[in-house]
């Protein structure tokens, strides 16, 4: 695949016919105008408040009215806050976790799913379904079987632990965002794995059977390295997107009980009410240049597999 | 699976290829593995079962705890009161309007675009246009939600007009992404004759290209709706007004004011996630494709 992909570049493709440039030597005027739409909403709705963002991350606005240029105050001072500092040690916690058990997870349904089995097809739909339910939703009603029907359960187990409500629990609320966050996110994990997985050609398979192997030295010698792309793939995509967690978050514990579940998203939206609009600013400047690397990572570990 | 094959099958070919993987004798499928399939897919439908059958119970038998009990008598009181708690014909409406804003915005901006950086390559602006677009898939929300609150509040925005601009901003790079490398699949030749005979960019555009281009539509309007019919965040924070929420944002009142009517929150949590269902069911192919070329590209 990779191989293909990298002929297909676009860099080549244009440049291998050179009729076609020596006919159109000036790009029309409508495909300017076809371009102007996008670039302009986007600047206005991206980029002007990404610049002013920044900027104002380095005064001490407090959202309206006269603000003075205070340097690095900001960012000296986001440091030393043991809150921000609270959020961003759960968030990553919560995302390194989750990520873990995403992809192990899916993993395993991806080969499950490729198997040969009955009601293939159905059984995929099922298991991507989650993908499409609102997040604050499903959230909320995760929620009432955490303080109802959990708690009911761990009486009629004997678990001491569950028989109160995880999301009262200030050390195990936690527990609860990975689950329903999980179950969300599956999906997508598990989709991309199927694609890893049916790219393995199947003599592959075959020439390991007739020597002999068993179906778990196939998975481990065969399937695990095979996919290992889509596992790094997977890992990046699925560890950014959980860093923005919000949404369940809300859902679940709104950030309770007191702050033990704060989330990075949290806390910046805090400077819309909390009077340190700057501040948050700068917290969220601090989260764009995470963002930013994560985003080179990604691009860097998927380069040979890019269409561009 | 090779590049041209992920570059140009129509998305519904793409699951349905079948081979021989982990079935130890011979072509009989394992039951074994349908089974444990079938018993870890509880966990997809034990919340939306509690969703279901807490809908459509008494208040009286809601609260009885016994969450997964089958309503008795069948209730549809649930579903009245929610509609008139929400106001969910206004709650649905806007909803409705913010998606469609969305899908056909970022389909037509996409395409547009996608067009014209595919078909001009070679020319510098365009190429960097095109990275340009590409950098939000690395700009989360909330790195921009401060200032974009304020920014849509001065310019008269703070509603689902805008709400709907911004989803569509942020659905614009990876939409983009796939209507590039789409296009970059097709054919010229077919251009080049249009053009021949005498046909404009935009009839070549209108006429040839976005025809050929339905099935990637299909795929970014899919996710174009799921993003913005599901969304919380944007609405929340954007809208003003809160008799102008979108159907995920009104479901908060149920956390608050109505609190103890089990049964009606949990039919107003069924409202809202339906129309999404509804719409997978129907478009399942598209959306699996979507998620893999989305990544793999």
């Amino acid at each position: 695949m990779a191989t293909a992909a990298v002929t297909r570049a676009p860099g080549r493709d244009v440049a291998a016919p050179a009729l076609v440039r020596m006919r159109r030597p000036r790009a029309s005027l409508t495909f300017y105008l076809f371009l102007l739409p996008s670039l302009l909403l986007f600047t206005l709705a991206i980029t002007l408040p990404a610049i002013m963002g920044i900027t104002l991350s380095f005064t001490n606005s407090v959202g309206f009215g006269e603000f003075e240029f205070t340097g690095l105050t900001n960012y000296v001072a986001l440091f030393s806050d043991p809150a921000i500092r609270a959020s961003y040690a759960f968030t990553i916690g919560f995302a390194l976790v989750t990520v873990v058990l995403v992809n192990v997870v899916a993993f395993l349904l991806a080969v499950g799913l490729t198997a040969k089995i009955r009601a293939k097809i159905a059984l995929r739909a099922v298991f991507v379904l989650p993908m499409v339910i609102s997040g604050i939703v499903i959230a909320y009603v995760f929620n009432f079987l955490f303080s109802n029907s959990l708690p009911q359960l761990g009486q009629a187990v004997g678990i001491t632990a569950l028989e109160t409500s995880l999301l009262a629990n200030p050390n195990l609320a936690w527990v609860t965002i990975v689950i329903v966050t999980a179950w969300q996110a599956i999906p997508s994990a598990l989709l991309i794995y199927i694609a890893g997985i049916l790219s393995i050609p199947g003599e592959v398979y075959e020439a390991a059977s007739m020597d002999g192997a068993t179906a778990a030295r196939r998975l481990f010698s065969i399937t695990l390295p095979l996919v290992a792309g889509y596992v790094v793939i997977n890992m990046v995509i699925g560890f950014k997107n959980y860093l923005n967690a919000y949404d369940i978050i809300v859902g679940l514990t709104n950030g309770g009980p007191g702050t033990a579940t704060r989330s990075i998203a949290m806390t910046i939206f805090s400077g819309f009410t909390g009077g340190d609009y700057a501040y948050q600013m700068a917290n969220a400047t601090i989260f764009f240049l995470i963002a930013v690397v994560l985003a080179v990572l990604q691009l860097r570990l998927t380069r040979g597999r890019n269409a561009f | 699976m090779t590049a041209q094959t992920l570059l140009t099958t129509t998305p519904g070919q793409v699951p349905v290829r079948r081979r021989r993987r982990f079935g130890a004798s011979g072509d009989r499928p394992s039951w074994g593995a349908t089974i444990t399939l079938v018993v870890c897919s509880l966990a997809v439908f034990v919340p939306l079962y509690a969703t279901l059958t807490m809908a459509f119970k008494t208040t009286a038998q809601s609260v009885d705890g016994r969450v997964f009990s089958l309503p008795s008598p069948l209730s549809v009181d649930g579903f009245v009161q929610a509609w008139n708690l929400t106001n969910f014909p206004r709650g649905f409406a806007i909803s409705v309007f913010v998606t469609a804003v969305t899908v056909v915005g970022t389909v037509m901006l996409a395409a547009f675009a996608a067009y014209a950086i595919a078909r001009n390559w070679d020319r510098r602006l365009f190429r960097w246009s095109f990275f340009y677009l590409l950098a939000a898939m690395f700009l989360p929300f909330p790195v921009l939600a401060l200032s974009q609150v304020k920014l849509t509040g001065m310019v008269g925005l703070a509603n689902p007009v805008g709400v709907a601009i911004l989803h569509v901003m942020f659905q614009l790079s990876f939409s983009v992404l796939l209507f590039t490398a789409f296009i970059r699949g097709l054919p010229e030749e077919l251009e080049e004759s249009a053009r021949l005979d005498g046909a404009t960019t935009w009839m070549v555009f209108r006429h040839v290209v976005f025809p050929m281009m339905a099935p990637m539509s299909a795929t970014v309007a899919i996710f174009a709706f799921l993003a913005s019919w599901n969304d919380f965040m944007m609405p929340s924070l954007i809208t003003a007004n809160s008799t102008l929420q979108t159907l995920p944002v009104l479901q908060n009142i149920f956390q608050t004011q109505f609190s103890s009517n089990y049964n009606v929150a949990f039919a107003s949590y069924l409202m809202a996630m339906a129309p999404a269902i509804i719409v997978y069911l129907f478009t399942q192919r598209w959306v699996m494709a979507g998620v893999t070329q989305g990544a793999i590209k």
